[in-house]
């Protein structure tokens, strides 16, 4: 029997977007991605330009400001992340000077050998630990970049120039898969998304000797992201390049549409590194609520560093709370789960894994939430930066002067309250499953599921306090 | 079948009950004294009941401040040593955000305190619906195993 999601929309359901001959054949050409990414480069070229020029001004009024941290952000966690998995890769233009070099060209297919250093990533970084670290060290600045233009630029600037570095020593996407700050929730919260890229026929790939998908050839690059495409079974990795799409002489790659949530099943490449990313991501967006849509001067003070006692305060509590304080919360419920199942055989360690991805919907439904509330009452301000991007006084299509207009902001509550709880049902539908992948028999997976359930209906509850109670 | 049709009864009694729940104080007229400065509201929750007739006074203690209610789309501002006023029906319950609407510094979008009109009947029907959920969730799943198995 079909296995169906909230008993309609059957798991294994997908529609392959590639059949269509146009979608197909745009994914074939080399020149896309290609020139979404050197559009996303010029914008981000403006956005440098205007963080620099608009230097420690008040950041409502900068483009880079309200481009990056409204627009960008909102789309990724909207529409980006959720639907098309990670699109944003698809077209992001950091990675750009590093492809170039290693390539030799942008357009063409030079041929299998790359350039650069090419070393391998440590093994033991082959993980997302790194990401983790590094986009929570991110948010210790979140304070500075949110508001002030240099800042932003400081930061775009070092993750391109890392972007960089990273592609001249490393091979490939090593930047993009172990250190992109941007990276590890996207790879984690794409395993929600309603897309995919994977390959049809096993049948057609087992009989192609040479997985040119793989090592590349005269049509297109080896998966830059040292994926097997002929193979692979989650988005978190797949930059969705669209490299194999290129280099498949069979068209045995397809751009699939999906009902939500299906990765969350796969049982490969489980680990602590992905729960620890679950973690962070909830402790984040607490720790951002309180502080930007929270009406507490002091805290506000913290983080905008006017105090070298607060900022330090802030920066131990946030970290406490993320790398600490939500996993041990979260332990206490698995091993609560352990007892409750009378499962003595399942290790506590694969329990508390494995149920940390119930924490994807949760968590991007709690994120979605939060950029809600920060894009409807300052939406309005990016009519005003796109007619004068550098604050040179210009009115590039005649909105300069819109006033700042929140939109919807009385029902900023019921929006937050509901998109909570669609996550919540996802992450239930997803949590029962889990429980039964978990535990060996019905009976375990029955009992062991209650405190996990008790443990998002809570976490849901603590969310939608803090957001509308 | 029936336990569903049940969960699904009391559930929208509750829900129902939520959404129309009465102010539970006589409405009353209520005066708050705002003082704005750089990047908070003080006092920065105001609590009133709905049906109150909500007068607020606005001071800055530094520059140029903004006051904004969600919800109602009511503004008023302040210098320092100008005052602002306003005055409304508070008729809307729930939580609602007030923004500095005047550009004050560079975390003027952040600068927010919160109306809340109680009883919040908008928390507790979203709470409510979690809970049912949760609860009801938990019913379906033990019985559809038990008829299964
Ligand atoms: S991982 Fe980071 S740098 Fe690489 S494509 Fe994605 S967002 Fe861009
Ligand atoms: S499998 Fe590899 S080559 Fe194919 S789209 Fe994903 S990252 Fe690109
Ligand atoms: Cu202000």
């Amino acid at each position: 029997m079909a296995d169906k999601l909230f008993g309609l929309i059957d798991l294994n359901w997908r529609f392959e977007l590639t059949k269509f001959k146009l979608i197909r054949n745009l994914f074939k050409s080399r020149w896309f991605p290609l020139l979404a990414i050197i559009f996303n480069l010029f914008i981000f070229v403006i956005i440098l330009i205007s963080g620099l020029i608009g230097g420690f001004s008040a950041g409502n009024y900068n483009f880079g400001i309200m481009i990056v941290w409204i627009l960008w952000w909102v789309m990724l966690m909207f529409i980006l992340v959720p639907i098309f998995s990670r699109a944003w890769c698809l077209m992001c233009p950091f990675p750009v000077f590093s492809d170039w070099l290693q390539r030799g060209a942008l357009f063409v297919v030079t041929g299998l050998k790359l350039k650069g250093l090419g070393l391998k990533w440590p093994k033991a970084l082959k993980n997302m630990w790194v990401m983790n670290i590094l986009f929570l060290v991110t948010t210790f600045f979140s304070g500075f970049f949110t508001v002030r233009p240099l800042a932003t630029f400081i930061l775009l600037g070092g993750i391109i120039l890392l972007a960089f570095l990273i592609g001249l020593v490393f091979e490939k996407r090593s930047f993009c898969l172990y250190v992109c700050p941007v990276s590890g929730f996207q790879g984690l919260y794409s395993q929600f998304a309603m897309a995919e890229v994977r390959r049809k026929d096993p049948e057609i790939c087992k009989n192609h000797k040479v997985k040119t998908c793989y090592v590349g050839n005269e049509c297109g690059y080896g998966c830059p992201w040292m994926l097997t495409p002929f193979n692979f079974t989650k988005n978190t990795y797949c930059g969705m390049c669209l490299e194999c799409f290129k280099s498949c002489p069979h068209d045995n790659m397809a751009f699939n549409l999906r009902p939500p949530g299906v990765d969350l099943l796969v049982d490969e490449k489980r680990g602590l590194d992905e729960a620890w990313k679950a973690f962070i991501m909830l402790g984040i967006a607490m720790v951002f609520f309180l502080t930007m849509q929270g009406p507490w001067g002091f805290l506000k003070d913290w983080v905008r560093g006017t105090s070298l006692k607060g900022y330090l305060t802030f920066i131990s509590l946030h970290t406490a709370f993320s790398l600490l304080i939500v996993p041990a919360i979260f332990l206490v419920f698995s091993y609560l789960s352990k007892s409750f199942s009378g499962a003595k055989e399942v290790s506590l360690k694969k329990i508390f894994t494995n149920f940390s991805y119930t924490l994807v919907p949760l968590g991007l439904g709690v994120w979605i939430a939060f950029s809600v509330g920060i894009v409807l009452p300052n939406g309005s301000y990016i009519l005003h930066i796109i007619s004068d991007p550098f604050a040179w006084g210009w009115n590039l299509f005649g909105t300069r002067s819109v006033p700042w207009t929140p939109v919807f902001t009385g029902a900023l509550g019921h929006l937050q309250g509901a998109v909570l709880i669609v996550f919540y049902l996802f992450s239930l539908a997803y949590g029962a499953r889990l429980s039964r992948q978990t535990y060996p028999t019905e009976e375990q997976a029955k009992r062991g599921w209650i405190p996990i359930l008790i443990f998002l209906t809570l976490a849901t509850l603590a969310f939608l306090w803090l957001y509308i109670g | 079948m029936k336990l569903r049709k049940n969960i699904l009864i009391i559930s929208s009694f509750i829900v129902y009950g939520l959404w129309f729940m009465p102010g539970s104080a006589q409405a009353a007229e209520r005066f708050f004294e705002i003082k704005a400065k750089k990047f908070s509201y003080t006092p920065n929750i105001i609590n009133v009941n709905r049906g109150d007739t909500v007068k607020i006074r606005l001071l800055s203690e530094d520059v140029h401040h903004g006051f904004f209610v969600d919800g109602y789309g009511i503004k008023t501002s302040a210098h320092p040593g100008m005052e602002g006023s306003l005055k409304f029906i508070a008729d809307k319950a729930g939580r609602y955000t007030f923004r500095c609407s005047v550009t004050c510094g560079e975390f003027h979008p952040y600068m927010v305190g919160y109306l809340v009109v109680g009883p919040n009947s908008r928390f507790w029907l979203y709470a409510a619906i979690v809970l049912v959920i949760g609860i009801g969730s938990l019913i379906t799943l033990n019985r559809a195993r038990k008829t299964n198995g």
